[in-house]
C-alpha cells in the first residue's frame, strides 16, 4: 500500500485549471520531486494535500484512508507536515513558541489541567519542551530560542519552519522550494541536510523545486507539470532528457528558470 | 530550573497574600478615604476588564468592540441573583457564587459569538461583536421585568477592595495560566497567521471558542461586580462607549500583554478620574485616544512584551 495516494486531482480558480487530473504514488522512504515552471500548479497540489482548499474532483488517500475532506489541522495531527514557499512563521512569537507549535496536535493534557498545573501538564510540558530544546539543537538554533522569529536572517527563518514541521513526528513532509534564494554552496548544504533528515526521521518527502541540480542530487521519482498537466514522470536522468520538459521548462528558457528560482517572490495574497 | 522557579514562584503567592490582606484591612482601618478606596475598586474592575478583551484582541488578534455586551449580561444575571432569587442574609456569602454565575451567562453568550469567528475575521467580525453589543443592550431596554431602560436596582453592596483585588488575582493567574500553556500559544499563532497555525496541527476552531468563553466570563464577573458597587444598573451602562473604553485601555497599555492590561486599565481609570472637572467632554477623550494610539502606537506600552514576574517559568516535572 503506497504511504500516499492522489487521483485524478483537479482544482479551478475560477476560468483558470491550476492543476489537471494530477495523480501520484508514493510509497513509504521515497523522496519524490515535483517541479515544472513558475505557476505550473505544483504549489496548488501542496495545498490541496494539505487541506487549505477544498477538494472539489479528485482523491487523496493516506495510509489507504481517504482523506480528501478533513480538515487541515487534523491532516497534520495524521503525520502530513510541510513548509512553504514564502516562509510562514508566526513572526511575533518566539523561535522556541514556533517550533512548540508545531507540536500542538501531539500535547496530552486539556484545558482544564492546563488551568490547575497538573502533574500531566507539567512532564507534557516538560517533553515538549525537551524536543523543541533538542530540534532547536539539530537545525543550530539554540541561540535564536527566545528571539521573535521575525528578526531571524532568511536561512535560520527556514531552519526554523523545518524544525517546526518536524517536532509532530511527520511520516510524510512536503517541501516548497526549500532552496528558493540560496546561493549554490547554501543549496549544498540544504541538499545535505535534507538526505540526512530524511534518514534520522524516517521521512517520507515530496520536494518541489526549481533548481534541476537539486532534483538530480534528491530525488529517486520526478514529475513534471506545465500549466497544471503531467506532462512527464520518471527517473530525474530520464526527466532532464525528456523533449516535452526540455520544451516546457528547459527548452522554453533553462537559463531563465534558474535565474528565476534564485529570487522566486511570489505574488500578494496568494497562499504558498 | 526547579530551585530557581520555586522562590519566584512562593514569592508571587506571598505578595497577592499580602495584597489581599492590605485590601481587607486598609479600608476598614480608615488609613485609605473612601474615595480612593472607590477609585482603587474602579481600576480593579477594569484591569478584570481589559485582561478579558486582551485576550480575544490582543492575544488572539480578532477585533471585538461589543466585550460591554458581556460585562451587561454578567451584570444583569448577578444582580437577578441577589435581588429576587437568594434570601438577603445569604448574599454576603454566596457573593463569589453570584459572579461566578454572572460570569458563565456571559460565557454562554460568549460561544454564541466565537461561532461566527469561524468563518469571519477582521472587519467583519467586529461588525458582528457590534451588533452583539447593540442586540443585548435593546433586549435590555425592552425588558420590563429588569426595569427596561430605567434600569434595575435593589442589588447590596457587596463589592468591597477585597472582593475586587480577589478577582483581578484569579483573573491574571487563569490568563497567565492560559497563555503559558499550548492552548494560549495556539491562540497567538491565529494572530500570527491563522492558515499556518490550521496547518501545524492547532485545532483553531476550539480555540477561538475556548478564547470568547473565558474572555466573556471575565467581563461577566467584572459586570458582577460593577452592579454590586454602583447598586444600580442600567442598558446605557454597558453600551458602545463602554467597549470603546475596554479597546482604549487594551490598545494603550498594551496588546498581548497581561503586563500592558493592569497597566492601561490604571493610566485609564486614573485619567479619567483626573478629567472629571471637563465634565461631558471627558467622553470625548476615550474615542479620541483610541484613535490617536490606532495611528501611532497600535501595540501600546507593553506590547506583546511582559513583565518579567508574569513571564513563562520552566515547567519541572520533577518535584
Ligand atoms: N489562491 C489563488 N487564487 C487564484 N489563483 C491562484 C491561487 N493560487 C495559485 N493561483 C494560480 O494557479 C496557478 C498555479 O499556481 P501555483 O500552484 O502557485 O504554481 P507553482 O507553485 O507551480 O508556481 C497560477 O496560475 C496561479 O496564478
Ligand atoms: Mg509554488
Amino acid at each position: 500500500m503506497p504511504l500516499l495516494e492522489i487521483t485524478g486531482l483537479t482544482h479551478n480558480f475560477g476560468g483558470l485549471r491550476a492543476v489537471s487530473d494530477f495523480s501520484l504514488k508514493v510509497k513509504e522512504g521515497e523522496l519524490v520531486g515535483l517541479i515544472g515552471p513558475n505557476g505550473a500548479g505544483k504549489t496548488t497540489i501542496f495545498n490541496l494535500i494539505s487541506g487549505v482548499f477544498k477538494v472539489s474532483r479528485g482523491m487523496i488517500k493516506y495510509q489507504g484512508e481517504d482523506i480528501t475532506r478533513w480538515p487541515s489541522h487534523r491532516i497534520s495531527s495524521g503525520g502530513i507536515a510541510r513548509t512553504f514557499q514564502n516562509i510562514r512563521l508566526f513572526k511575533e512569537l518566539s523561535v522556541l513558541d514556533n517550533v512548540r507549535l508545531g507540536g500542538y496536535a501531539q500535547h496530552g493534557y486539556n484545558l482544564l489541567q492546563a488551568m490547575a498545573r497538573t502533574r500531566n501538564f507539567k512532564i507534557e510540558e516538560e517533553r515538549q519542551r525537551q524536543r523543541a530544546d533538542s530540534l532547536l539543537a539539530r537545525f543550530n538554533l539554540s541561540p535564536y530560542a527566545d528571539a521573535p522569529a521575525r528578526n531571524l536572517p532568511y536561512g535560520e527563518q527556514r531552519r526554523v519552519e523545518m524544525a517546526r514541521a518536524l517536532i509532530s513526528k511527520p511520516r510524510l513532509l512536503l517541501l516548497d522550494e526549500p532552496a528558493a534564494g540560496m546561493n549554490q554552496s547554501e543549496a549544498q548544504d540544504l541538499i545535505r541536510l535534507i538526505k540526512e533528515i530524511k534518514e534520522d526521521f524516517s521521512l517520507t518527502i515530496i520536494l518541489i523545486e526549481h533548481q534541476m541540480r537539486v532534483v538530480v542530487n534528491l530525488c529517486q521519482w520526478v514529475k513534471v507539470l506545465d500549466f497544471g498537466e503531467t506532462i512527464a514522470s520518471g527517473p530525474p536522468q530520464d526527466i532532464q532528457h525528456h523533449p516535452a520538459v526540455l520544451a516546457a521548462y528547459l527548452g522554453k528558457d533553462g537559463a531563465l528558470a534558474e535565474v528565476e528560482a534564485e529570487k522566486a517572490t511570489p505574488g500578494p495574497g496568494k497562499v504558498a | 530550573m526547579a530551585t530557581l522557579n520555586k522562590p519566584k514562584t512562593s514569592l508571587i503567592s506571598l505578595a497577592s497574600v499580602l495584597l489581599l490582606v492590605l485590601a481587607l484591612v486598609l479600608p476598614a482601618s480608615g488609613v485609605l478615604n473612601p474615595y480612593v478606596v472607590q477609585i482603587l475598586m474602579y481600576v480593579g474592575i477594569n484591569m478584570i476588564l481589559t485582561l478579558s478583551l486582551n485576550l480575544v484582541n490582543g492575544y488572539m488578534g480578532e477585533f471585538s468592540v461589543g466585550h460591554a455586551g458581556f460585562m451587561g449580561i454578567g451584570a444583569y444575571a448577578a444582580s437577578i441573583l441577589t435581588v429576587w432569587v437568594l434570601p438577603r442574609a445569604w448574599t454576603p456569602w454566596a457573593f463569589p457564587l453570584v459572579l461566578v454565575v454572572g460570569g458563565l451567562a456571559a460565557a454562554v453568550a460568549g460561544l454564541i459569538v466565537a461561532f461566527p469567528s469561524f468563518r469571519t475575521r477582521g472587519d467583519y467580525l467586529a461588525i458582528v461583536t457590534l451588533a452583539f453589543n447593540m442586540i443585548v443592550k435593546s433586549v435590555l431596554e425592552n425588558l420590563e421585568v429588569v426595569g427596561g431602560p430605567r434600569g434595575f436596582l435593589g442589588m447590596p453592596r457587596l463589592t468591597n477592595l477585597f472582593w475586587v483585588t480577589a478577582w483581578v488575582l484569579i483573573t491574571v493567574l487563569i490568563l497567565r495560566r492560559l497563555v503559558y500553556s499550548n492552548f494560549g500559544r495556539g491562540i497567538t499563532a491565529i494572530r500570527e497567521d491563522e492558515v499556518a497555525a490550521n496547518l501545524t496541527g492547532v485545532d483553531t476552531r476550539r480555540l477561538k471558542l475556548y478564547a470568547f468563553l473565558i474572555s466573556a466570563f471575565f467581563a461577566g464577573v467584572a459586570g458582577g461586580l460593577f452592579a454590586h458597587l454602583l447598586q444600580f444598573i442600567n442598558p446605557r451602562s454597558f453600551s458602545i462607549i463602554k467597549s470603546t473604553d475596554m479597546l482604549v485601555m487594551v490598545y494603550l497599555g498594551g496588546v498581548g500583554s497581561l503586563a500592558g492590561s493592569l497597566l492601561g486599565a490604571t493610566i485609564f481609570t486614573v485619567l479619567m478620574e483626573v478629567l472629571r472637572p471637563l465634565g461631558l467632554w471627558r467622553w470625548v477623550v476615550g474615542p479620541l485616544l483610541l484613535v490617536l494610539l490606532m495611528i501611532f502606537r497600535p501595540k501600546g506600552i507593553m506590547g506583546f512584551k511582559e513583565w518579567k514576574w508574569l513571564r513563562e517559568e520552566k515547567v519541572a516535572s520533577s518535584q
